[in-house]
């Protein structure tokens, strides 16, 4: 005990902060293209801080205040300039977040990496973090879409199609997921007619729809946002190019249903989900604290908030440096199982030297820095509702 | 069957949003050829007053509705236009009064009279979107097909599917009348006559007694009319942001210049050049040669000449060709 209170008192000395208050960022898009599911995130990952900071035993006492700035899902070089000044001037000790893959590969190669700030994202897909060497810094909550894509390549083939269109966002995520999407289908003897990007916020997508319907196909597989992919399904069916459409995670949400109507009318996708104890416990905790918890990767978010501390309580201190180095080791086994709600029992048994095993809303294991295992759940559209026909 | 399903395909895919796209255009470079012709500057604050002559059509829009006020199966913005008219010629006559009345009397140079516009335009864009906001709006309402490719493909019994929406025909019809009427205006009425006077030679016009104000005044009345009309057949066709009214400047100027500036036939057909280049030149024609070749001889690669992303570089392209070779146009219209 000795010894952690004069670590925080270094800490809190070293920054220049008042004693007791350790900062940790939120880097989300607050506006952009998810702008509808990042408030509902960082609600999300302040839940996680909050209930740690109640609890009294975070580093003997400490309490963490979480700094929002907006990464604009697109803009790389705004997500750099915002995530530079947390760091810099509020003086974060770790980010939850970036979200989309772009933005979050900028901040990460560019300022985390030269400030050695650890990240844990709760929603960059894209399968290049897998490989990406972040020296131990980077980790993510949700899955890969290299997983993703292998997962919606099985579902398209076993529903009987083997001949597909695919589009996708252009983007590190969309051009990611699409790669390994193609490749999975193409091993399970399937083909790809054609391949098409599409930019967000076009108004017309006649010409894109008219290439891909030029080359054919069974369906059309979009893997997109809610803005753009949703223009392309609306268009592609309001063409007669396509009548069967399968889509990808960033597709998800009731905006969807509102924009597109009709055409999406037996749609089926997959979005990464968690079912069981934890995520139930989660989302009686999210509704008891007026958090929409069935939101995309608010989940997800709980859990990146909540290891970020739990790994500092590991170490002892609230340390960029200490937070990397322990987030593995409270993420996985050996150790206590911990669900949501129970960060309090994780923060003393990790006090008295124990160790913990993590588990949170979402199953968290986290398989070495950039990637996660994680489950999907396959969904379909019935009369304007998702419907949920099974977890891959 | 075969060259009917060819050409049912391409119509579908291409030549009918090719045909609303041009016409669109149309009515934009209609207006920018007038604008160059009488107040002799390029007017860059074009698309942006476009988007917000659409935007006042939106609220006029959400009004009625508010109310019950429609015309189905037609969309209710049909009804809002005489709002977005009012709010539209108001706009432009205000700017004309506290922005380029000064250089006109001042007889600035034309390159000055467009970094004003430049700076209209972005006053009127922050105007836009702070009423708008910058995301999509979609405000179409009513029928939103003529006909749609599964009943096309029913009464026909053709392969291939063809649809028709409301917006896409409404689009083509206004734009055809406007452009007639445009032309008895400027051949036949008195006012018609006297702007085309003025855009000829300005000091024989006003020694003839045409009031120069005036015909200032009816130039601008009727680029409302172009632009509230060309932003509204526009947003109900692909959704209101303003960003792509933003974006619309460029094949517009491509059109208005390669017809040849200060020709309204040349903006016209300008228009439908560079649509049915932008379209033509990035779309994939596989589907219809494989329709036309005979049996054995489809073709095997997609046809493309140039991928979709660059439909704008097709635009730019036309541009610097015409403007390399023919700076007048394809109607001998003012060199720029």
């Amino acid at each position: 005990m000795k010894k952690l209170l004069l670590a925080s008192t270094a800490l809190a000395l070293s920054a220049g902060m008042a004693a007791g208050e350790v900062k940790m960022g939120v880097l989300l898009g607050f506006t952009g293209p998810i702008e509808s599911i990042t408030p509902h995130m960082a609600d999300g990952a302040e839940m996680a801080f909050r209930e740690i900071s109640e609890s009294g035993l975070f580093l003997g006492g400490e309490t963490i205040t979480p700094v929002r700035a907006d990464s604009t899902c697109v803009d790389s070089s705004a997500a750099q300039a915002a995530a530079e000044r947390m760091i810099s001037s509020d003086g974060v000790v770790a980010i939850m977040g970036a979200d989309c893959s772009g933005v979050t590969m900028a901040v990460l190669q560019n300022v985390a990496m030269s400030a050695g700030i650890p990240m844990i994202s709760p929603s960059a897909t894209s399968p290049a973090f897998t490989t990406t060497e972040s020296n131990g810094l980077f980790y993510r909550t949700a899955p890969s879409d290299a997983r993703q894509g292998a997962v919606l390549a099985g579902i398209v083939k076993e529903r009987g199609f083997s001949q597909v269109a695919l589009t996708y966002t252009n983007n590190d995520y969309g051009a990611g997921f699409a790669n390994a999407f193609e490749a999975a289908f193409i091993e399970m003897g399937g083909s790809i007619t054609s391949k098409v990007a599409h930019e967000e916020a076009r108004g017309d997508y006649s010409a894109e729809v008219g290439q891909l319907a030029s080359a054919g196909g069974e369906a059309l597989v979009v893997l997109g946002y809610v803005d753009g992919g949703g223009s392309m399904i609306r268009t592609a069916y309001e063409l007669g190019a396509f009548e069967n459409f399968f889509m990808g995670d960033g597709m998800f949400g009731d905006e969807l249903i509102a924009n597109v109507g009709d055409a999406l009318e037996g749609t089926v996708g997959t979005i990464p989900w968690a079912a069981g104890e934890g995520a139930d416990l989660f989302h009686a905790m999210a509704e008891a604290a007026g958090v929409q918890g069935q939101s995309s990767y608010t989940r997800e978010s709980y859990d990146a908030a909540a290891l970020l501390a739990l790994a500092a309580q590991a170490a002892g201190e609230a340390t960029p440096a200490g937070i990397a180095a322990n987030i593995l080791n409270v993420a996985n086994e050996p150790g206590e199982p911990i669900l949501p709600g129970e960060l309090a029992k994780g923060l003393e048994i990790l006090a008295n030297g124990g160790e913990i095993n993590y588990e949170g809303a979402t199953n968290v294991t986290l398989v070495g820095p950039g990637e996660a295992a994680g489950f999907y759940r396959e969904y379909v559209v019935e009369n304007g509702e998702f419907v949920t026909v099974k977890f891959h | 069957m075969e060259p009917l399903n060819a050409l049912v395909s391409l119509s579908n895919f291409m030549l009918i949003p090719a045909f609303a796209y041009g016409s669109q255009l149309a009515l934009g470079a209609l207006g920018i050829t007038l604008i160059y012709s009488i107040l002799r500057f390029a007017h860059f604050a074009h698309g942006d007053t476009m988007a917000l002559g659409t935007a006042a059509v939106i609220g006029g829009t959400w009004f009625l509705q508010a109310r019950g006020v429609g015309i189905a199966p037609l969309p209710t913005a049909l009804l809002a236009l005489p709002f977005g008219l009012l709010v539209m010629i108001a706009y432009l006559l205000a700017a004309d009064r506290l922005v380029y009345r000064y250089y006109r009397r001042v007889k600035a140079k034309p390159m000055i009279f467009v970094m004003a516009s430049l700076g209209v335009m972005f006053v009127t864009n922050g105007i836009t979107r702070l009423f708008m906001g910058v995301g999509e709006t979609r405000f179409e309402d009513g029928e939103r097909f003529i006909f749609t490719v599964r009943q096309f493909r029913d009464v026909t019994g053709l392969d291939e599917g063809m649809a028709l929406r409301s917006a896409q025909a409404l689009t083509i019809t206004t734009a055809l009348i406007v452009m007639v009427a445009l032309f008895w205006f400027l051949n036949r009425t008195r006012a018609g006559k006297s702007m085309r006077a003025y855009s000829d030679n300005e000091d024989l016009a006003l020694l003839s007694g045409i009031n120069p104000e005036r015909v200032v005044v009816i130039t601008w009345v009727i680029t409302a009319i172009l632009l509230v009309l060309a932003g509204t057949l526009f947003g109900l066709d692909k959704g209101f942001r303003p960003f792509n009214y933003f974006q619309l400047l460029l094949p517009m100027f491509a059109a208005a210049i390669l017809g040849g500036l200060g020709s309204p036939i040349g903006a016209i057909v300008g228009a439908y050049v560079v649509a049915f280049a932008e379209m033509g030149i990035t779309y994939a024609w596989r589907r219809v040669f494989a329709y036309l070749m005979p049996e054995g001889m489809e073709p095997d690669s997609m046809m493309q000449l140039l991928p979709v992303d660059y439909k704008f570089a097709v635009t730019f392209a036309i541009l610097v060709i015409v403007l390399l070779f023919r700076p007048t146009g394809i109607f001998k219209g003012k060199v720029l």
